[in-house]
């Protein structure tokens, strides 16, 4: 039983305005809430809350900002940056039950939903009318258009279709003020500063999206997916550059290194060439007649980079065969290790190739093992770090080593986030590519939306003061001191 | 080449000191474009020239006043495009000035407008201080995205110093068809094709026909052009330039030419005057005498806004009003940029 006094007040107050079951303050109910996807941080919240509909979420929306209570939003949870890590002291608002698809618009191309549909269920509902919504996390099947837009989360088609915030055209938003906020619509352009693209990505921070209108696309008229296999690992990333700079942007490529290629092999048998330091898919799209010539085009791009192999799937079968492989490569990498630690970080497609090479100097350097899985396309690298949480200090080594290769694609000229998100995790790294008077500009931002820093507060943006201790932190290479305190 | 940010940070950081508001200019070629203000002016048309451009890596980072014409030459070369087909409005027309008016051209329907392609920038903000957001990469989430609130700005929230674009590769082969059509026909057929798989990256409809630009191999574009029984029309490329930059005949009007945003299938509206359409029948230009608040109750009542584009006859509002809750979401984030509020004032709307 909850023991204090004030929560039982407030589960009382919560429970005016909710069903009683709506409202979770045991222990065994928190628990669930504990972490996301990056369950190296964990941290119950002090209530969790289960609203149904708009008017329940604007109810505790009040109580919150009078009681300058935390709100953390969450969605399906998969974050992989801790974004939807609870807040000891705040309200966890889980925003799952919110899950209907509130009109598909024929005329217009658009889907309307409630925050809480997944990302699949989008594409499933506008099938029969031969249309779907392009961005494909692989986390799609859970993850929610809600936690898509806090992330401007990504996927395979992104190289050609976009991110999430090339795909929302409107968004309702609930601000912690109370207001509610109508962005975009589905006219092109809005009047007024783009606070549209603002809300994508900002993890939750600004204000509460109770209702997206996405974009539908009309399936594309024919597909074709190549494999490419390569001996060694510059001649598959110079093979990328070539693909890209010859005029063709394909619907997706992905690249994964030895290592990822024989684990998907042991995992799901995808029929990858087992020995091939790395590999490459290749997806095109268009129209039946282009393709014909787009294929022989890129295969004969492939074949001037020495690849060992370069295969065009036969028929639909083969082609969901060489994707499932890719879609795998965490799972089957899972099954090789107790623990591993995903990175997000992007660069320009050209550093391809130094960056993995300099990612396979620091694995040595760290004592771990770092496989590559990643949208080559556009640069973003997933490299996994495989570590063992039970290994005393090994979670700590994995982190130093994932943040060094963040600051080795800043210095890349890239980002360290290419669609995970800052959340908890990457703030230091935060304090690496943004200066101080960039990140006084963030938390002016945040403060014109929310003044008291009660949505998802301590996340994405680091404090000059957190920055300051990691900089100096940063000089000796040391541990952190007290690595448990918070340092919003 | 002489590098001039310095020399603009520490203007604007005296400004800021005394208070002084400053009129950011570049080309100038879009200056009927937003209210009309008068403050003392700071051009940042020197700060010209392309920094990096890698076809391989598809962008290009070109400082504020580079000209648009020397980027889109530049880019030609290598058989790459704007996505969003910018108008120029003017041969002096800069790529800054192209961002912080934010308005895109005929291939918006089909490949994104220009906060879509653009990746990042580099600011100088009402105190002087220099700040970068985005970047080269297409995928980058760290931080929110304080470079695409620069677009459509107008120049409010900072001064562009320089930006970067995502560029894609030239379409192969295009080709322009016409079809007679009423407008009401015309918004039916143009919103039904969009639902399907065709090859269509540009339309227009001047009252009368509707032009339909197709991209692919010329097979492709045969099928499809039969298809929508349209005749090809020659020298396609001049006519949607004329279109882009609004030299066909229906924009050389004196009258109150406005610009509204509607959901695509939006019947015709109920709204007197001449009317042409682009992208799918989102966007429609009026030359009308109708006064201001009547054409905004009528984009709003159809889901859309309006904002008066050339010949104004209200220089009060010219964009759509703001509800007075988002309002002052926007008066905040331009003191976030802006504290003393030197920059373009009330370029956009009074209060900002
Ligand atoms: C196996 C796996 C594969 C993945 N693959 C990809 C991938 O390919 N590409 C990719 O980009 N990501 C990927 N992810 C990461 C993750 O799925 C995405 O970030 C996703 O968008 C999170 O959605 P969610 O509903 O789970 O959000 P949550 O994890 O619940 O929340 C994420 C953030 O969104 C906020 N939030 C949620 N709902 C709302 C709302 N309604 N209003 C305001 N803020 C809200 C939360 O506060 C939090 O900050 C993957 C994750 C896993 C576990």
């Amino acid at each position: 039983m909850s023991t204090s006094p004030s929560l039982s007040k407030l589960v009382k107050r919560f429970c005016r305005i909710l069903p009683k079951h709506a409202v979770l303050s045991e222990k065994e109910q928190l628990y669930p809430y504990e972490c996301d996807a990056l369950t190296a941080y964990r941290q119950t919240p002090l209530i969790a809350l289960v609203p149904e509909n708009q008017k329940q979420i604007q109810a505790i929306v009040d109580i919150c900002r009078e009681l300058k209570i935390p709100i953390v939003a969450r969605g399906a949870g998969t974050s992989l940056s801790g974004g939807a890590l609870p807040h000891a002291k705040g309200v966890l608002l889980n925003l799952a039950k919110l899950n209907n698809i509130l009109e598909i618009d024929l005329d217009n191309r658009t889907a309307t939903v409630e925050p809480g549909v997944t990302n699949l269920a989008i594409s499933d509902a506008a099938k029969r009318y031969g249309l779907y919504y392009a961005p494909d996390p692989s986390s799609q099947l859970a993850c929610t258009i809600g936690g898509n837009i806090a992330e401007n989360s990504g996927g395979i088609h992104c190289l050609k279709y976009g991110l999430t915030v090339h795909n929302v055209l409107a968004l309702k938003v609930l601000t912690i003020g109370g207001e509610i906020l109508e962005l975009g619509g589905k006219q092109p352009d809005s009047p007024g500063f783009d606070l549209l693209a603002l809300m994508n990505g900002s993890e939750g921070m600004l204000g509460i999206v109770l209702q997206a209108t996405v974009k539908l696309l009309p399936e594309p008229h024919s597909r074709k997916v190549l494999l490419a296999a390569f001996n060694c690992i510059q001649d598959a990333g110079n093979a990328v550059a070539a693909i890209i700079s010859s005029g063709i942007i394909p619907a997706g490529l992905e690249m994964m290194d030895h290592f990822a290629v024989k684990a998907t092999e042991q995992y799901c048998s995808p029929g990858y060439p087992k020995d091939a330091a790395a590999i490459l898919i290749c997806e095109l799209d268009g129209f039946e007649e282009d393709l014909t010539d787009q294929v022989a085009w890129v295969q004969k791009i492939l074949n001037k980079h020495r690849p060992v192999e370069v295969r065009l799937a036969k028929d639909k079968q083969e082609e969901e065969l060489l994707w499932k492989g890719r879609k795998s490569a965490f799972p089957a990498l899972g099954n090789l290790t107790p623990d591993y630690y995903c990175m997000d970080g992007t660069i320009p497609r050209k550093h391809l190739a130094k960056t993995l090479e300099e990612i396979n100097v620091l694995s040595e350097k760290f004592g771990l093992r770092v496989a590559n899985v990643f949208h080559a396309g556009d640069g973003n690298l997933h490299p996994l770090i495989l570590y063992d949480a039970n290994q005393e200090g090994e979670l700590e080594i994995a982190e130093e080593l994932g943040s060094e290769i963040l600051q080795l694609c800043v210095k890349m000229g890239g980002t360290i986030t290419g669609e995970h998100g800052v959340g908890i995790e990457k703030l230091d790294q935060m304090c690496v590519q943004f200066s101080p008077a960039e990140l006084n500009t963030f938390h002016a931002i945040k403060s014109a939306f929310d003044e008291y820093e009660l949505l998802n507060p301590g996340k994405a943006i680091p404090t000059l003061h957190r920055c300051a201790e990691f900089g100096a932190m940063h000089v000796h290479r040391g541990r952190l001191p007290h690595a448990n305190l918070p340092r919003f | 080449m002489t590098d001039i940010r310095s020399d603009i940070a520490s203007r604007v950081e005296d400004a800021c000191r005394q208070g002084q508001a400053l009129q950011i200019l570049a080309g100038n070629t879009k200056f009927f474009y937003g209210r009309k203000i008068q403050e003392t002016p700071l051009s940042v048309l020197e700060h010209s020239g392309i920094i990096e451009y890698e076809p391989s890596e598809l962008y290009i980072t070109a400082r504020c006043g580079t000209p648009l014409n020397e980027i889109e030459q530049a880019i030609k070369t290598e058989n790459q495009i704007l996505p969003c087909e910018p108008p120029h409005f003017g041969a002096a027309a800069s790529i800054g000035g192209m961002v912080a008016a934010g308005l895109s051209g005929p291939r918006r329907a089909s490949s994104g407008a220009i906060r879509d392609c653009l990746l990042g920038v580099e600011i100088i903000n009402g105190k002087g201080e220099y700040l970068r957001f985005g970047g080269k990469v297409m995928k980058n989430v760290a931080g929110y995205d304080a470079s695409r609130l620069m677009c459509g700005a107008l120049g409010t929230l900072g001064i562009l110093m320089s930006v970067t674009l995502r560029l894609v590769p030239k379409p192969q082969h295009e080709q322009t068809i016409a079809i007679t059509l009423n407008p009401a026909d015309a918004i039916l057929k143009m919103n039904f094709w969009a639902r399907t798989p065709m090859p269509i990256t540009a339309t227009f409809h001047d009252g009368r026909d509707l032009y339909i630009r197709m991209a692919g191999s010329p097979s492709t574009i045969k099928r499809f052009a039969d298809k929508v029984k349209g005749e090809p029309i020659d020298q396609g490329d001049i006519f949607w330039t004329n279109i882009k930059e609004q030299a066909y005949d229906f924009f050389l009007t004196d009258e109150p030419l406005w610009r509204i945003l509607v959901p695509p299938s939006t019947k015709p509206l109920d709204c007197p005057g001449s009317c042409v359409m682009e992208w799918n029948g989102a966007l429609r230009w009026y030359a009308t005498h109708v006064k201001a608040p009547a054409i905004h109750s009528i984009a709003k009542q159809a889901g859309g806004h309006a904002c008066q584009f050339r010949n104004q006859i209200d220089t009060q509002q010219v964009f759509h009003p703001l509800p007075s809750g988002l309002l002052e979401i926007h008066r905040k984030l331009k003191r976030a940029f802006d504290p003393q509020g030197i920059l373009n004032p009330g370029k956009i709307y009074s209060e900002l």
